[in-house]
C-alpha cells in the first residue's frame, strides 16, 4: 500500500516509528491503577476549586513564589543576554549553556540545597542557572534571525558591545521581551514546583493542604496561581519590572548562615560530589582506578541504565499521547471547527491546561491513581498537548482555504492536517526534549525514571552518586535534543517555528509545503 | 448582491455590488448566464474579475465546480487525493477517511481517467506540492472536472499553460460541463473557446457581446494602459 495519508515518505515513516516505539513502551510500562477510589479524591479537589477558601491561604507563599520567579528569571535572562553575545562564536559558551540547561530546575535545587540549605538563594539560583542557558540560546537565535543590514553599515572598528547595542538589540528587543515574558510564565511554574521539595512557595502550601485534606485551601491556591499566570501581562510591564525586582530582593529573606557558604561550597565541590573512591586517594595508583570502576559499575548497571530506559519509555509514550491529544484538541481553537463561540472557550481550556505545571498534574495524578507510570503519562500529555494544540489552532486559522473547501471532518482530514503536518512534527520533535527532561524529574514522585535514583541518592547523602546520575540525565537530554534536531533537519522542517512565544508565521500552507 | 434563478438561466446577478474593506470593487452588475453558455470574463487586473467569480460561486455553490485562482492544492497530499477532493461532499465522511489511507479501486480508476484528460495520468501518486506550476494548475482543473457540477467557474484556469495546452484544457472543460464562466486574459483563446465575452472595467461591465462579432482589435482598448 502507498503511504497515502502522508505522501512525503519521511513524515509517514517518522510518525509510524514513533507510534510503534510508544506501543512497544506500553508493553513494558507499569500502568496499574492501585488506589481504590480515584474519582472520590478528584471530586473532592474539584469541590475545593468550586468552593475555594481564600482566607486560609498564607499570603507569604504567594509572595515567595512571585519573588523567586522574578529574581530567578531576571538573573537568568540577564546572564543569558550577556552569554548570547559570544554564543555564536564560542563553542565553550555553547557547550556550557547546553550543560546547565540540560539539568532540570529541581535537580539544581536538590544540589544547591546541599550548599545553601532550604533558602531563598537555592530557589533563585535553581531557576536562574538553567534559565541562563536557555535564554542564551534563544536570544542568540533571535539575534541570528534578525536583519543584518544595519550592522554592515557601522564604521569599521566598532566594538562588539557597541555594535550589538546599536545595530542588533533594537531589531530584536520586541521579540526578546516577548520571550522573556514567556520565560517568566515558566519561572512562575518552576517556582511553584520547587515548593514540592520544600521551598516555601505555592507548591509547598498546596502539597501540605492537599495531603491534609484541606481541599478548599488547595483549590484556592490553584486559582491564585492561574490568576497570577493569566494576569502576567498586566503586572509585568517595562515600568513595573524594576520595582518588582527590587521588591523581590527585599521580600526574600537573606540566606541563613551566609557566613558558612564559602566552606560549605568548598566541601561540596571538593569532597561531596567527588566519587567516593577518589576522595583523597593517590590518583597515580592503578588500584584507585580499579576501586573507582568497582564503585561505578553497579551504579551504571543498577541505576543509570534501568533509570534511562524507564525515562525513555515514559517520554516516548507521553510524546505519542501528546501527538494524539494535540490532533484531537486543536480544532477546539480553530475558527473553522469551533466557530466564533466555541473558539474562545477552547482557548481558555487550553491555556488553563498548559498553565498547570506538569509536575503538579503528575503529583495529583499519583495521589489519585497510585504510583505507576500512568499519571506521569497523563500529566505530560495533557500539558504538552495543550501547548501544541494551542499553537496548531493558530496555524489552522492562518491557512488560506479555497472558496469551495469542504467542511467538518473532511476539511480536517484532507486540508487542515495534511497542510499542518510538517509544522506539527516540528512542534512535537521540539517538545520531545522538554518531555524527556520532565520525565527524569517525575522520578522524585516515585516513577522509576532517573530522578527516582537521584532522589534516593540524595536522601542517603551519597551526593557523588547523585551528581553522577544528574550528569547522566543531562547527557540523555542532550542526546535526544541532538537526535531530534537531526531528524528535523532531514525532514526539512528545521526552519519552522517551534517556540511558544513571539509572532506566528502568516500562512500554514507555506509552512507545510516548505 | 441580489439574484435568483430563472428557467434556463444558470446564473442571475441583478444590480450586484461588492466592496473590499469599504472600497467598492464591483457595482451595478447585471449578468444572466443561461445554461449551455460559454462566457469569458475579461479586463485588466484589478477590474474586479476575481470578485465577480466569487459572487457567481456564492450564488449557487451547489451547482458550481470551481477552479480557484491559486491552484489551492494541499501540497503534502498526493495528486490522487487532491483530485478526489472534488467530490468529498458527495461521499460519506467514513469513505473519505478510508480513502486517505487506502483508496478504493473504482475511485482510483475514475481519478486516473480524469487525469488522463489533462495529460497528467503518470503523476497520480506524486506529491502535489512537488509538481511544477503548470502541472498544479492542471490538477486544480482535474479536481473541478471530477467535481462534475454543471456550471464550471474558473479564475484564470489556464494562465500557467501555453496557448495550445490551454485550448486543450478548455475543450475538456467544455466537454463535461454544461456551462462555463471563465476569467481569461488571453484574448485569442477567449475568442476561440467561448461564445460570449464580458469585459469589466473599474468594477462595471463595459462590454457584453457574442464572441462571433468581436475581434482582438475591438478588445484591445480594454487592455491598453489607461
Amino acid at each position: 500500500m502507498r503511504a497515502a495519508f502522508l505522501p512525503r515518505r519521511g513524515y509517514a515513516a517518522v510518525s509510524r516509528w514513533f507510534l510503534a516505539a510508544a506501543l512497544a513502551g506500553l508493553l513494558v510500562a507499569d500502568l496499574q491503577v492501585t488506589t481504590l477510589h480515584p474519582f472520590a479524591d478528584l471530586a473532592r479537589l474539584l469541590g475545593g476549586l468550586i468552593r475555594p477558601d481564600f482566607l486560609a491561604v498564607e499570603g507569604w507563599s504567594v509572595v515567595a513564589t512571585v519573588a523567586s520567579a522574578m529574581l530567578g528569571v531576571g538573573l537568568g535572562a540577564g546572564t543569558g543576554l550577556l552569554l548570547a553575545i559570544p554564543f555564536a562564536r564560542s563553542r565553550t559558551v555553547r557547550l556550557a549553556c547546553a550543560g546547565i540547561r540540560a539539568v532540570h530546575e529541581l535537580f539544581w535545587a536538590l544540589l544547591l540545597m546541599q550548599v545553601f540549605g532550604l533558602s531563598a538563594t537555592t530557589g533563585v539560583l535553581a531557576i536562574a542557572l538553567p534559565y541562563a542557558g536557555i535564554c542564551a540560546k534563544v536570544y542568540a537565535e533571535l539575534i541570528e534571525e534578525a536583519d543584518l543590514a544595519a550592522i554592515r553599515t557601522l564604521p569599521a572598528g566598532t566594538g562588539a558591545v557597541s555594535a550589538f547595542l546599536y545595530a542588533r538589540l533594537p531589531e530584536v528587543a520586541g521579540r526578546m521581551r516577548d520571550y522573556t515574558l514567556y520565560r517568566l510564565e515558566c519561572g512562575l511554574r518552576s517556582s511553584l514546583v520547587l515548593g514540592f521539595i520544600g521551598l516555601p512557595t505555592l507548591g509547598f502550601a498546596f502539597e501540605s493542604a492537599f495531603r491534609q485534606g484541606r481541599y478548599a485551601e488547595a483549590g484556592a491556591l490553584l486559582l491564585i496561581f492561574y490568576v497570577l499566570i493569566g494576569s502576567r501581562r498586566l503586572w509585568v510591564r517595562a515600568r513595573t519590572v524594576p520595582v518588582l525586582l527590587v521588591g523581590a530582593a527585599l521580600a526574600l529573606p537573606p540566606s541563613i548562615g551566609s557566613a558558612a557558604i564559602g566552606p560549605s561550597l568548598a566541601r561540596f565541590l571538593g569532597h561531596d560530589i567527588v566519587p567516593a573512591p577518589l576522595r583523597g586517594a593517590a590518583l597515580a595508583e592503578p588500584e584507585t582506578w580499579a576501586r573507582l570502576w568497582a564503585w561505578l559499575r553497579p551504579i551504571l548497571t543498577e541505576q543509570v541504565l534501568p533509570g534511562t530506559a524507564q525515562t525513555l519509555v515514559l517520554a516516548q509514550i507521553a510524546l505519542a499521547a501528546t501527538a494524539l491529544g494535540a490532533l484531537a484538541l486543536f480544532p477546539l481553537t480553530a475558527r473553522r471547527f469551533a466557530g466564533p463561540v466555541g473558539r474562545p472557550l477552547g482557548r481558555v481550556l487550553l491555556v488553563v491546561v498548559r498553565s498547570t505545571p506538569e509536575y503538579m498534574l503528575a503529583y495529583l495524578g499519583l495521589q489519585l491513581l497510585g504510583p505507576s507510570m500512568l499519571p506521569a503519562i497523563l500529566a505530560l500529555a495533557l500539558h504538552n498537548a495543550g501547548i501544541v494544540a494551542y499553537l496548531m489552532g493558530r496555524h489552522a486559522d492562518a491557512i488560506p482555504y479555497r472558496a469551495d473547501a469542504p467542511r467538518g471532518l473532511d476539511l480536517y482530514a484532507y486540508e487542515t492536517v495534511p497542510r499542518l503536518y510538517g509544522q506539527f512534527l516540528a512542534y512535537l520533535l521540539y517538545r520531545w526534549e522538554l518531555i524527556l527532561r520532565e520525565s527524569t524529574i517525575f522520578g522524585i514522585l516515585g516513577v522509576t525514571t532517573l530522578g527516582f535514583y537521584v532522589d534516593a541518592a540524595i536522601s542517603e547523602l551519597r551526593l557523588d552518586v547523585a551528581a553522577l546520575l544528574i550528569a547522566a540525565t543531562a547527557l540523555v537530554t542532550v542526546a535526544v535534543d541532538a537526535f531530534s534536531r537531526g531528524l528535523r533537519r532531514s525532514l526539512r522542517i528545521d526552519a519552522l517555528p517551534t517556540r511558544l512565544s513571539g509572532p506566528q508565521p502568516i500562512t500554514g500552507a507555506e509552512a507545510a509545503d516548505g | 448582491m441580489s439574484g435568483g434563478v430563472e428557467d434556463g438561466a444558470a446564473i442571475v446577478l441583478e444590480n450586484a455590488s461588492a466592496s473590499y474593506g469599504g472600497r467598492p470593487v464591483l457595482s451595478g452588475i447585471d449578468l444572466t448566464v443561461r445554461a449551455g453558455e460559454r462566457v469569458a470574463l475579461m479586463g485588466r487586473s484589478g477590474a474586479g474579475k476575481s470578485t465577480l467569480i466569487g459572487l457567481i460561486h456564492g450564488q449557487a455553490p451547489e451547482r458550481v465546480a470551481l477552479v480557484p485562482q491559486a491552484a489551492a492544492l494541499v501540497g503534502p497530499l498526493s495528486v490522487f487525493h487532491n483530485v478526489y477532493m472534488g467530490r468529498l461532499d458527495r461521499r460519506s465522511t467514513l469513505h473519505n477517511l478510508r480513502t486517505l489511507v487506502r483508496p478504493a479501486r473504482d475511485d482510483v480508476a475514475a481519478v486516473e481517467e480524469i487525469l488522463d484528460r489533462v495529460g497528467l495520468a503518470d503523476t497520480l501518486w506524486a506529491r502535489a506540492g512537488e509538481l511544477s506550476g503548470g502541472q498544479q494548475q492542471r490538477v486544480s482543473v482535474a479536481r473541478a472536472l471530477y467535481n462534475g457540477r454543471p456550471v464550471l467557474v474558473g479564475d484564470e484556469p489556464v494562465s500557467a499553460l501555453d496557448r495550445q495546452q490551454g485550448a486543450r484544457i478548455l475543450t475538456e472543460l467544455a466537454a463535461s460541463h454544461e456551462t462555463l464562466i471563465l476569467a481569461l486574459h488571453d484574448v485569442a483563446l477567449a475568442l476561440a473557446q467561448t461564445d460570449r465575452i464580458v469585459v469589466l472595467e473599474a468594477g462595471r461591465i463595459v462590454l457584453d457581446a457574442p464572441s462571433a462579432g468581436l475581434d482582438p482589435a475591438r478588445l484591445r482598448p480594454f487592455y491598453e494602459a489607461a
